[in-house]
């Protein structure tokens, strides 16, 4: 018996299941690179991570001119001079950003240099001034500083080191080695690990067995030691931008290990995929199946545990400029600015020689919620 | 279990003769040899070198031979705990070394002692009460540690111990105790100057090991045997212990792996910071002054202590998990 049975009054739309609002539709549409930038925007530290690196990278292009003073300028007669406070008001009235200019004696019982702030002495600071001329990028021949002392006056925001260096100065300076040796020393370990680690992983055999025998050897020993060992073995002779670049290859050296692990793994997994047998059986050769076909699909993943291998290499090179093996003067880095801070009675005396501590521990904090942020976004479909 | 631990020891001879072999490449890297730079010295001195002198010195080390076959020479005496010759102390290396090493393996030993009774109760804290105000902290701390240089980290602690308290936390014991034979009095000493440079070594390894358990137990404590045991009326604390952390046990034991090298490069920079006489300081001196031969050997003892950490790991694991015990798969 056919019982009543409700009808819809509605025109029946065949598409309404499958409607999507257009917030769907954008994300079903976007991009697997579009998709990670959204999931990495989600990641507030990455992203203010992300957002403090560029701008140090891009201060670095521009570190004369940010600093006050040239990378050489000594100022002999502030030897070891304590940090100047940048003050607004003198005696309650506004001046502008100033500095008390420094009183200087020796004390003649400990022979030590003791600076005292002259409250009479007021010195206006000046901004985008003449300075210490210098060239830009070796191109435009300028002296406009940002910010610089008051004309016959000192403007020490950080303090001098033993040799009168303005320590502001060297640190920004000290950012474009300290700051690109982990790029180099990633790129180099990016290369070394991505060969070896897809020659284990697509070819497997021989050559697999022999690279983890290799990797397992290398992780055996512990890296700092390894480390001093190769840039002790540096040739003393060579200029410093080759100690430079010694120094960014031996990091790269010892760092690729676990990269090319990762990048085994995955090709292990990926090579018995589909999409790489009808590739393979389309008659790509070998090398367009591992760099064309399996590579990109991965890119991602490299580039996020690439990002995250780099503060281990920021503090290598601090640790080894530090011990005297790495970089020398004159080359300038947070590690060699440290390395005068390697005696305990030194730094109980001028404490601000610890100062380039700070940028090292922020630089390494960034990036590594930076490098979390895009290991989090290389898998936007999880 | 006995054939796993036999068959496992074995596997570790081929990775010893690699390391050998790294280490004595590490050796002969430098350009030129010791004697050079003898020569160089005696002659900067302006004494008057030898020909025939240098000449049976370099016979005498065997400098001039290829290699491989020095390469051999070195193994051999390696087994015999011959360490070669440290041109800068005069002395066959294995008396320059002595307690060093022995002061560089408990160092090691103490500080992954420090980080597992650290790393444990906190980890497990962290992963229970996940997102509650403690895990936050902790977690900050955490990053605090794995972005803190350790040698900077000791040089802060020093600044502010001298600043603030007066007292000099360096060296490994008072020094009243320097040069007096072991007694109850200092190895309390050493015990109390240990404290700084374990914890100061440990905070990085610690961090780690913290994230690496929280992350695991989380994963196991969303499993539905928990929920089943949780259930069946299991008490909180028993179903938390009991399976999921074991669970959890394994990764973390596989680390000593990882963790021991660590350790080493933490204990060789910060040693040198707060100079206690361990492998470190020696290590750098060493590779300032060129003396190759006792720098290879501090190399080739810290890869050993990894390898033996890494056997040890092994062998915990598979006394742990009859899953690796009988398939006796790799762990790493």
């Amino acid at each position: 018996m056919s019982g009543a049975h409700f009808v819809s009054r509605e025109p029946f739309d065949p598409h309404a299941v499958e409607a999507m609002t257009p917030q769907q539709e954008r994300y079903f549409r976007a991009s697997q690179w579009q998709l990670m930038w959204w999931r990495f925007l989600r990641h507030k530290p990455a992203v203010i991570s992300g957002a403090f690196l560029l701008a140090l990278y891009v201060a670095t292009l521009f570190c004369e001119f940010l600093s006050p003073y040239g990378l050489e300028t000594r100022n002999t007669e502030f030897i070891l001079a304590p940090p100047q406070g940048v003050r607004l008001f003198h005696e309650g009235r506004f001046v502008g950003p100033y500095v008390y200019g420094l009183d200087y004696r020796l004390d003649m019982d400990t022979l030590q240099r003791i600076y005292e702030p002259n409250r009479l002495s007021v010195q206006p600071l000046r901004f985008l001034c003449r300075g210490t001329p210098y060239e830009l990028w070796g191109l435009v021949e300028t002296d406009l500083h940002l910010v610089c002392p008051s004309r016959d006056g000192t403007f020490f925001l950080l303090g001098t080191d033993r040799l009168g260096h303005d320590l502001l100065t060297r640190i920004l300076y000290g950012a474009r080695i300290s700051l690109t040796v982990g790029l180099l020393g990633v790129a180099v370990s990016l290369v070394l690990g991505i060969v070896l680690g897809a020659i284990a992983g697509f070819y497997g055999g021989v050559a697999d067995f022999l690279i983890q025998r290799a990797i397992e050897v290398i992780r055996c020993f512990p890296e700092l030691p390894l480390w001093m060992a190769l840039s002790a073995a540096l040739p003393a002779d060579w200029s410093p931008l080759w100690i430079y670049l010694g120094i960014t290859i031996i990091l790269g050296l010892i760092d690729w290990t676990g990269l090319a692990r990762a990048v085994r793994s995955k090709f292990l997994a990926l090579r018995e995929e589909d999409f790489c047998t009808a590739a393979t059986l389309m008659g790509a050769g070998s090398r367009r199946v591992m760099f064309r076909h399996l590579l990109p699909s991965f890119t991602s993943h490299i580039i996020a545990s690439a990002t995250l291998s780099i503060p281990g290499m920021i503090l290598g090179e601090t640790a080894l400029s530090f011990l005297g093996l790495g970089l020398r003067p004159p080359i300038v880095s947070w590690g060699v600015l440290l390395s005068q801070a390697q005696n305990i009675n030194v730094v109980v005396l001028y404490p601000w020689l610890l100062l380039p501590v700070i940028p090292v521990v922020l630089v390494v904090l960034a990036f590594n919620f930076f490098g979390d942020g895009l290991r989090d976004a290389a898998d936007p479909y999880s | 279990m006995i054939q796993f631990t036999l068959r496992r020891c074995l596997l570790m001879i081929p990775t010893l003769l690699a390391i050998s072999f790294v280490t004595f490449g590490i050796i002969k890297l430098p350009p030129g040899d010791f004697l050079e730079t003898m020569i160089a010295e005696m002659q900067s001195q302006g004494e008057s070198v030898d020909p025939a002198r240098i000449a049976f010195l370099r016979q005498q080390y065997g400098l001039d031979k290829p290699f491989l076959e020095q390469y051999l020479t070195w193994l051999w005496g390696l087994c015999h705990g011959d360490l070669g010759w440290s041109f800068e102390y005069n002395r066959p290396v294995s008396e320059v070394v002595g307690e060093r090493l022995t002061l560089s393996a408990v160092l090691s030993l103490a500080t992954i002692l420090f980080t597992w009774c650290v790393a444990f109760p906190i980890g497990i804290y962290s992963a229970v009460r996940r997102y509650g105000f403690w895990d936050h902290v902790l977690t900050f701390v955490g990053f605090l540690g794995l972005a803190m240089p350790n040698f900077l980290l000791a040089l802060i602690l020093l600044y502010l111990t001298n600043r603030y308290l007066g007292i000099s936390v360096g060296g490994l014991m008072d020094p009243e105790y320097l040069d007096q034979p072991w007694s109850w009095g200092k190895i309390r000493s050493v015990a109390e100057h240990l404290i700084v440079p374990v914890v100061v070594i440990g905070t990085a390894g610690t961090a780690a090991q913290i994230r690496r358990l929280r992350a695991n137990l989380l994963d196991e404590l969303n499993r539905p045997y928990v929920v089943t045991a949780r259930a069946k009326g299991l008490p909180p604390g028993r179903a938390l212990l009991k399976y999921p952390l074991r669970m959890s046990l394994n990764p973390f034991i596989a680390d000593i792996g990882s963790l021991l090298p660590q350790i080493a490069s933490g204990a060789a920079i910060v040693s040198v910071v707060m100079s206690l006489p361990t492998t470190g300081p020696m290590l750098l001196s060493a590779l300032q002054a060129q003396d190759m031969y006792l720098a290879g050997s501090f190399l080739m003892f810290l890869a050993v202590l990894t390898v033996i950490g890494v056997l040890v790991s092994d062998i915990a694991l598979a006394a742990l998990d009859p899953r690796i015990r009988l398939t006796g798969g790799a762990t790493r």
